[in-house]
């Protein structure tokens, strides 16, 4: 990969036309990418919805509950 | 007032099912072409597409070498599946949808929404999604939809375990699907099935293909556990003294309803008000209008007015 910072396995990069119409399943409120740790976060539902291989998993029941000491 | 949900399929069962699902989905590969048929029919390219139930990419696949749709977004309710879909792919239910409204030209179901708890709250929010005057074209299961396994299920289970329990899941009547539409806001919405009846050996070989599509049972209140082998039994031979052909092979009916409907926009053609028309119709059809009771409107000429 060209990104130098990379690791050895890079997870493959969500495509930028999906950032442009995902919202939040629960909420409809607007998603923060979280590119280190590839998820896609909900501040208003305290989820973060994982991204595996480039695609974003949103189901809530596979999504990762924010707890209070991981502000943005 | 608050309700809890009715809630009608376990979705981990589902998504499981869905996850096992092999390469032989020539049912669906079919719908897809029909889909593709009516959208054929539409005199209009489209941007961006969210295909629902979008499996490995079949309608990618059947679309292929038109130029009708510039973009196609593929999503379903199971990653193992949409893996193979794409480039763009994204895992959900639709019935909680994570897209953006007024972001969609078109949105184009395979059969999934037979699976959707909250059918009404998946139409309203896939409308949301769309921009106006967006597409949404879907093929859904319908009531006849596997009616021959349907009735030898109940028969078999009942004369072997002496009840029976929703063994195939309920599917919705054509009849209502308009109705669902326009209450779920769509503009111009248009119903039609079609029916494809495919052959198999025997019930068990049917069985093991609907396994095979992820189409088997995942109703929240089926009987947890395997259906008992003498149950299975008791229904293949009840299926193959019903239904089988000279040649000893089964069919299964799949009743198929496509939906099509727009998203409203102020140049869609709409119906006009009631007593707005400027034209008379007895007047196009040369009659003399008259009430239910036979006798002739008071407020046209007669031969009894005094003036």
């Amino acid at each position: 990969m060209s990104d130098a910072n990379s690791p050895a396995h890079a997870p493959m990069e969500i495509d930028p036309k999906l950032l442009e119409i995902l919202v939040c399943p629960l909420t409809k409120g607007p998603l923060r990418y979280d590119r280190e740790r590839q998820e896609l976060v909900s501040e208003k539902a305290r989820l973060a919805y994982p991204i595996r291989d480039g695609i974003p998993i949103m189901l809530v029941d596979e999504a990762r509950p924010l707890d209070e000491t991981t502000k943005p | 007032m608050t309700s809890a949900p009715i809630v009608v399929f376990d979705r981990r069962a589902l998504r499981a099912h869905r996850a096992r699902a092999r390469g032989d989905d020539f049912l669906f590969a079919e719908i897809a072409e029909r889909l593709v048929e009516r959208l054929d029919e539409v005199r209009r390219s489209f941007g961006t597409a969210l295909v629902v139930g979008a499996r490995r990419g079949l309608l990618a696949a059947a679309l292929r070498g038109r130029e009708k749709i510039e973009q196609l977004v593929d999503m379903d309710p199971s990653e193992t599946l949409v893996r193979a879909a794409g480039p763009l792919r994204l895992v959900a239910e639709p019935d909680l949808l994570p897209i953006a409204p007024a972001s969609l030209d078109a949105v184009i179901a395979l059969p999934s929404l037979h699976w959707t708890d909250d059918l009404p709250g998946a139409l309203v929010q896939l409308r949301r999604a769309l921009k106006p005057d967006g597409l949404f074209l879907a093929a859904l299961f319908a009531g006849e939809t596997l009616k021959e396994l349907r009735s030898v299920l109940i028969d078999a289970e009942l004369a072997e375990e002496g009840g029976a329990s929703p063994r195939v899941s309920p599917f919705a009547d054509p009849r209502d699907l308009g109705m669902l539409l326009q209450r779920a806001g769509f503009a111009l919405p248009l119903v039609d099935t079609d029916t494809l009846v495919l052959t198999y050996r025997d019930a068990l070989q049917l069985m093991r293909e609907l396994r095979a599509l992820g189409e088997t049972n995942a109703v929240a209140e089926r009987r947890r556990g395997f259906t008992r082998r003498a149950t299975l039994a008791r229904a293949a031979a009840l299926y193959a003294e019903r239904f089988a052909d000279a040649d000893g092979r089964i069919p299964a009916t799949f009743q198929v309803a496509y939906l099509t409907a727009w998203a409203p926009a102020p140049s869609q053609p709409k119906p006009l008000r009631p007593g707005s028309a400027a034209q008379r119709l007895s007047d196009a059809l040369g009659a003399e209008e008259r009430d239910g009771s036979g006798a002739a409107r008071r407020d046209l000429p007669s031969p009894d007015d005094p003036g």
